[in-house]
């Protein structure tokens, strides 16, 4: 439904540049105004200041820092997987925000099992944490690459079954109908604000908020780092470029988790289709949308990462057993119960 | 034949060692982590060998030493003020409080007491580097249970303290402001109004800290049952201060001691918890730094007029003798025991810290917990490098 | 139990309260009571109290070289050297005075440890303390500042403040 029809080459090239501006946009102003700013604020100090009005350029000149840094391999290392390690984790961030939903149109790719992809390439990230604890020959980043790993199947498991619910609600494991349905259907008939899903799978949305934090490694999930313990954890050994990397990776994936939560819970890119009149069967919506939606979705996407941030900024950490304590004795059997319920629900009506 | 024999006997051998390795490996083999001297969690230059087993301590040792600067030597070929400005950076976040028990060492040997007026003052500077000391603690507790805020509001509110100690003494760490028989100086104009508007900060500082850190349930459930040391222990330990407290023994020498110092004039509390775990060790602190502002509150409403200074020689020359005094400081007791032969400066000088003591239990309390509670039950126990290696 | 009673808002809320609290406190303007509890300092600067020990100013007429202060110094970082001279007579007709010149009166600020024994040891009111504290150096040889330099700082003195209702007259400085 583009306006101009494009030819193939075309349409990729735009989808490769939206994919990179899609994951380090999100990054870059999360790290701005959440972690220069947000945080300052609430530890009342203003932040960087200096470089750029009100301290907006400080994020390039630290990247400038990073570039400068030498890129240091410790002697006892698994140089290759060493070398590795930063751009697996960041390849999973790429793929991730592959799936994610821009508006009728400005998606990446849209398939039938987005969900289930979504899933499974977000564990890819476990990997290359683990690679980079396993290969720094260092104590401290092999403590923190195992508690990573440890956390992250821990909390994976919660977060697909959090999904669970949306999944069967919708009846379909596609995001962009996800979307489409959240914005079409109705509340008792009533359809004027659509039914983002964050209503009725209110647990399921909190679920798997919590497992992304914890998938995020941070507070009070931050074990795998914990710099009072592990020194750095998994990145500890990292300098330079890599860490740069890693840096990005940890917060473009927040916002790009932001992004599909918001997608699955808060009615993504849409506008109640009933505001306007279209219909989502036929598909009728406007162009413009395309241009609206992401727009919507950055919005949608910075109030959840700034939630996120929030809880970072306010707690301290959990101990590694709580945290899988916390993770099977009461995310799993709550999630659990919300299938059930979600599913007798779905028959029922 | 023989041949056969020796083949079986090979094989049987084979299969022994077989075994035997599987053994060892069924047995996982320990790990030693060196936490520090170079370590977030060691607040300087602390090393702390533990033995690992998974996540699992089974042994640990504390080695101090690396930043010894030898101060029991310098006092040595320094004289009496020579020696306060150095004593003072033995606890460098409560440094006025490091004074306090050598000038009154000093002053129990040459037999002079300071006039009220200067006790007082010593007394609220005592209190003002206590509330520095422990307020910065209780920030840096959120910092090494992974909260990152509460380090920042500490050190917010610690400046205002400091402000006020730089105000009165001059120095803002490092005041040197005690003298033998009084004090340097008078306060200055407007500092006990200034003072009294701090103090209501610093208890909003403490309430800030109890809604943030204290009753969030991540963090009880960090501390609670940790580390937990019975009243045997902890004074078989020598340990002081909030530590033992924290066990239950009901213990404090600034009211347990008469010394020329105006805790006697006040109304107040000593703070203790049955618990003794690592919750009950910083919840004490955080009641002693409330009961700290309410004790210079009500000292700054109750101060006398008059001097500062008793009579005292311009050439101090301390009378040959020996003498022992202790105070209740912000990390616990701290003692000097100061011989003089009627010198310029004293003969020798024994230094009781309270960080020493407190982390020689060390050992005993982390067997047996996990890593991260390594590092809660360190920061509970709260201990100054310079505390501990003078 | 000594424990605090469980609050009635969970914790973990009231933890989130106190930061947001916090980041309002220090959004709201400056006029109204709010502000960050820092300041940006080559911008705006704050006052150190007048008694700060910022650094050793030095009266060179009012200095007789009497080492006084060099020896008391707990870390040994004045140097002082001088010699006599002969001025001319108070009273027209009197013997001439010997007085003592200060030919050189560096403080190593490297070492100095800022302890104020020097200041309070002169006898003859030469030593003052200055809240002045922008003199740091790219070179750590450079703290070694001389007479000339120290002397300047003499304009930056404050008058002794006045003191807290209670406190006896003082006598000297
Ligand atoms: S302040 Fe102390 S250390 Fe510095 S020059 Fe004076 S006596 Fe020496
Ligand atoms: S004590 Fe005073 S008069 Fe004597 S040398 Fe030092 S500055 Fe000069």
């Amino acid at each position: 439904m583009l306006a101009v029809d494009l030819p193939y080459w075309a349409q990729s090239l735009l989808r490769v540049l939206g994919g990179t501006v899609a994951v380090l946009l999100p990054a870059g102003t999360i790290v701005y105004l959440f972690l220069f700013k947000m945080m300052s604020f609430m530890q009342s100090r203003l932040g960087p200041m200096e470089a750029g009005p009100y301290g907006s350029m400080q994020l390039f000149a630290e990247v400038g820092k990073w570039l400068q840094k030498e890129d240091l391999a410790p002697d006892g290392a698994d140089k290759r997987i060493y070398r590795m390690a930063p751009l697996v984790v960041l390849v999973s961030t790429f793929l991730l925000v592959a799936v994610v939903p821009f508006g009728p149109d400005a998606y990446f790719t849209n398939f039938d099992a987005g969900v289930f992809y979504m899933l499974a390439v977000s564990s890819i990230s476990t990997l290359g944490i683990l690679m980079a604890g396993w290969s720094s020959a260092n104590k401290y980043s092999l403590l923190g690459g195992l508690r990573a790993a440890g956390q992250l199947i821990a909390y994976e498991l919660p977060m697909v079954l959090a999904v669970l619910g949306v999944v069967i609600q919708a009846g379909t494991m596609n995001l962009q109908q996800i979307v489409v349905k959240q914005n079409s259907d109705s509340i008792f008939g009533w359809d004027g604000l659509g039914n983002p899903y964050i209503l009725t799978q209110f647990i399921g949305f909190a679920i798997f908020m919590i497992a992304v934090q914890a998938e995020l490694t941070q507070t009070p999930f931050d074990m795998p780092i914990a710099e009072s313990e592990l020194v750095s954890g998994y990145m500890t050994e990292y300098s330079g470029f890599r860490f740069l990397i890693f840096f990005i990776a940890e917060f473009a994936t927040a916002g790009v988790f932001s992004l599909i939560a918001s997608v699955l819970f808060l009615g993504g890119w849409g506008v109640p289709f009933s505001w306007f009149g279209w219909d989502a069967a036929t598909g009728s919506v406007d162009n413009w949308m395309n241009v609206a939606g992401p727009i919507i979705m950055i919005t949608k996407m910075m109030v959840l990462s700034g939630i996120i941030m929030w809880v970072r900024f306010s707690y301290p950490r959990f101990r590694e057993d709580q945290l899988q304590r916390f993770a099977w004795k009461v995310l799993i059997p709550v999630s659990l119960l919300n299938i059930m319920l979600t599913a007798i629900l779905k028959v029922a009506f | 034949m023989t041949d056969l024999a020796d083949r079986q006997k090979l094989s049987y051998i084979a299969a022994q060692a077989a075994d035997a390795r599987l053994n060892v490996e069924l047995e996982t083999e320990g790990m030693t982590l060196n936490i520090g001297p170079q370590h977030p969690a060691t607040h300087g230059t602390l090393r702390i060998i533990v033995r690992l087993d998974g996540e699992q301590v089974v042994w640990a040792e504390p080695s101090a030493g690396y930043m010894h600067r030898g101060y029991e030597k310098l006092t040595e070929v320094r004289t009496f003020p020579q020696v306060t400005a150095l004593v003072n950076r033995i606890d460098w976040l409560g440094s006025f409080a490091n004074e306090v028990p050598f000038i009154l060492a000093a002053e129990k040997l040459m037999e002079i007491e300071a006039p009220p007026r200067a006790q007082w003052i010593r007394t609220i500077l005592f209190e003002l580097s206590r509330i520095a000391n422990v307020g910065l603690f209780l920030g840096d507790l959120g910092v090494q249970l992974g909260a990152v805020t509460p380090v920042f509001m500490a050190f917010r509110d610690r400046e205002h303290v400091l402000n006020l100690i730089e105000g009165a003494t001059g120095g803002r760490f490092h005041p040197n402001f005690d003298r033998i028989g009084g004090l340097k100086d008078d306060l200055p104009a407007g500092w006990i109004a200034e003072t009294k508007q701090v103090m209501k900060k610093l208890r909003n500082f403490c309430t800030e800290m109890e809604d943030l850190l204290f009753g969030n349930e991540i963090f009880q459930s960090r501390l609670r049952g940790i580390g937990v040391i019975p009243a045997e222990v902890a004074k078989q330990y020598g340990l002081s201060g909030a530590n033992l407290r924290a066990s239950g023994v009901d213990w404090d020498l600034r009211r347990d001691q008469s010394l020329p110092l105006a805790y006697d004039k006040v109304d107040w509390k000593v703070w203790t918890h049955p618990d003794g775990d690592s919750f009950a060790r910083c919840w004490i602190r955080l009641q002693e730094t409330r009961e700290s502002t309410l004790i210079v509150d009500q000292l700054l409403d109750t101060m006398p007029s008059g001097p500062i200074m008793a009579k005292v020689p311009r050439i101090i020359k301390v009378p040959e003798g020996e003498a022992w005094v202790s105070t209740e400081n912000p990390l616990g007791e701290m003692g000097y025991y100061v011989v003089s032969k009627g010198d310029l400066g004293p003969f020798r000088v024994k230094i009781r810290s309270a960080s020493f003591n407190n982390i020689s239990i060390v050992p005993w309390v982390l067997r047996g917990v996990y890593v991260p509670d390594v590092i809660s039950i360190l920061a509970s126990l709260y201990f100054i490098l310079g505390d501990i290696d003078r | 139990m000594a424990a605090p009673k469980k609050p009635q808002v969970p914790g973990l809320l009231k933890g989130l309260g106190v930061t947001l609290n916090t980041m309002a406190q220090t959004l709201k303007p400056r006029k109204l009571g709010g502000g960050s509890a820092t300041v940006q300092y080559p911008h705006e600067k704050e006052t150190p109290p007048l008694r700060a020990r910022g650094v050793i100013a030095l009266r060179e007429d009012n200095c007789t070289s009497c080492m006084l202060c060099a020896r008391s110094c707990p870390d040994w970082c004045i140097y002082i050297e001088g010699h006599k001279e002969l001025a001319p007579p108070r009273r027209a007709g009197g013997a001439p005075r010997k007085v003592n010149k200060l030919d050189r009166f560096d403080i190593d600020y490297a070492l100095c440890m800022y302890c104020g024994i020097c200041v309070e040891v002169c006898p003859f009111d030469a030593l003052f303390w200055s809240p002045e504290y922008e003199y740091s150096e790219p070179k750590i040889a450079d703290l070694l500042h001389d007479k000339t330099k120290l002397g300047e700082w003499m304009e930056t003195v404050p008058e002794a403040p006045a003191l807290e209702a209670g406190a006896e007259k003082k006598k000297g400085k």
